[in-house]
């Protein structure tokens, strides 16, 4: 399905072992006057330098989908850990999302550092990292009313996903910590520090570790 | 090495070149020069490469004044008043001041100054990424009183008169139309709208609202509805795009709109389109035009085969 006359969009599954597959598979592929392959939560685009014939480009399409992917492609798993402080000055909607889920600070940051989360993907803002696998007793609905500056690093919940904010910027999710690391950073080359794939798990430290790591 | 001091910076000059169209895995947009052909016309203009960084002036007005003799050209929104012409090089003395009005219709003009602005690259590029905060002069518009280093001019003794002679076509350097007509191919969720909304689309006119910027236009006009309202995933979105939220009125995405999107997409605007979407102001009234992906393609080919000869007569009258 075209994209304009700026790219191709291939829709997949909602899972991320399913956009990772196709992803892979179409890089692999080399297309012909293929920019970036852009994978999202259910799709995967691929963007052109210059307009192709919709035919042609379909046909490499199916074809590069169609073949196996060779086993050392590189699929090797990249664990991050992210340390994330919850203190109540930094996670300053530990209250709403504690009302909503019925719980106390200290259990929201228990649970959300418990689990190991999946890179959905990235977008939105520059190395934003949308994060599947919060636990379900976690959810809580985006705030009706989105804040204007929301720091950089901030730990949010938004409806059932997690995500850090990498850089200041308006949002509107539930903030429940802050992380020191960098997760976005242009002098950096990925820039991104999360890619979508890649495996998340949160760290639960104190203020003072906080300081020092910033430091 | 010479520089660029900016007297008036005018609501939001940025520098800017061909932005960095392949980091939407890291969510960073393509941003860059809204009107990336225009840019590339007024550098070749000037003897620069097409990526080098030139300086995008909203409105106006806008005046500056460059440390030493150097070629200047710019393409884009209608001329001011006693203004220098587009689309033409143009050779300034050292101190001599650049003055350009408020335009008559447009709002956009790529200024291109031979050596180009020499701003740290930055993920392979110098552009001005307003919302990542970087790129450009430390991510920020320019101000008042800005001095941007300038990289190294071609031999001005090069600059040879019948080069002075040599102009872009008018359609290339003016590139605000006086009634904007943007052609468009359908989008992926062209069959999800009603019948209703797809007519009105194509035949009626919009007005682009205030709350428009270098992200996107949102219009107001005959309601975009959905035959029925279905939630849509998020997924990789373009300039160009026309986004249409449940409000059911458009949005027209830009250079540095985000990369994702989870509106449906009715239709996007072509590539050789997006130079009269880059003019467009708040109260300006847009119509649409449905056209094939296979015309699309032709036009965007043309165009680049009329550059690629335009690039070849300037370098024939180049010493």
């Amino acid at each position: 399905m075209p994209l304009g006359d700026a790219g191709v969009i291939v829709r997949v599954g909602d899972s991320l072992g399913e956009v990772l597959e196709a992803a892979r598979k179409l890089e692999a592929a080399r297309l012909s006057e293929a920019a970036e392959i852009v994978p999202a939560f259910a799709s995967v685009v691929i963007f052109l330098r210059a307009p192709v014939p919709l035919q042609e480009i379909e046909d490499e399409i199916r074809d590069a989908l169609r073949k196996p992917l060779r086993k050392h492609a590189s699929n090797r798993l990249r664990v991050i850990e992210v340390p994330v402080s919850y203190d109540p000055e930094f996670g300053l909607d530990l209250e709403i999302v504690g009302k909503h889920c019925g719980l106390s600070p200290n259990e929201i940051a228990r649970f959300h550092s418990a689990r190991q989360y999946e890179v959905r993907c990235v977008g939105f803002a520059p190395g934003f990292a949308y994060l599947g696998g919060l636990p379900r007793a976690l959810a809580t609905p985006r705030r009706s009313s989105p804040r204007t500056k929301v720091a950089a690093g901030s730990v949010a919940i938004g409806g059932s996903q997690t995500g850090i904010y990498p850089l200041a910027s308006p949002g509107g999710w539930n903030i429940i910590g802050r992380t020191p690391l960098r997760l976005f950073d242009p002098a950096r080359n990925p820039a991104a520090m999360l890619r979508t794939g890649d495996r998340v798990r949160f760290l639960a430290i104190d203020r003072a570790q906080f300081e020092q790591w910033e430091r | 090495m010479g520089e660029i001091e900016i007297l008036r910076a005018g609501p939001l000059t940025t520098v800017q070149d061909l932005g960095r169209p392949n980091f939407r895995r890291e969510g960073i947009s393509p941003g860059g020069a809204l009107d990336s052909h225009a840019a590339r016309i007024a550098n070749l203009l000037v003897g620069n490469c097409d990526d080098a960084a030139v300086l995008e002036i909203i409105y106006g007005p806008f005046r500056a004044c460059i440390s030493d003799e150097r070629i200047i050209a710019w393409c884009g929104a209608t001329l001011g008043e006693k203004e220098f012409s587009p689309g033409r090089p143009i050779r300034i003395s050292a101190n001599e001041e650049l003055n350009f009005a408020a335009p008559a219709r447009g709002c956009r003009r790529w200024l291109a100054i031979s050596g180009g602005i020499d701003s740290p690259l930055v993920l392979g590029s110098r552009a001005t990424d307003l919302r990542g905060g970087f790129g450009g002069l430390d991510g920020r518009a320019v101000r008042d009183g800005d001095r941007l280093p300038l990289g190294e001019s071609v031999e001005l003794a090069h600059f040879s008169e019948s080069r002075a002679s040599w102009s872009a076509p008018n359609e290339w350097s003016q590139t605000a139309p006086a009634h904007p007509v943007l052609r468009v191919v359908a989008g992926s969720e062209w069959n999800a709208f009603t019948r209703a909304a797809r007519a009105a689309l194509a035949e009626e006119t919009y007005l682009v609202h205030a709350d428009s910027d270098r992200m996107g236009a949102r219009l107001t006009g005959t309601l975009l509805p959905r035959k029925k309202k279905t939630e849509m995933i998020s997924e990789a979105v373009a300039p160009g795009t026309i986004q249409v939220p449940d409000g059911a009125q458009p949005i027209l995405l830009l250079g540095d709109c985000q990369t994702l999107g989870g509106y449906p997409k009715i239709a996007h605007v072509i590539t050789v389109d997006l130079p009269v979407a880059a003019q467009l102001r708040p109260n300006d009234r847009v119509r649409f035009q449905i056209v094939s992906l296979e015309s699309a393609r032709e036009l965007f080919l043309s165009r680049e085969n009329d550059l690629e000869r335009f690039r070849a007569g300037l370098q024939l009258r180049m010493p």
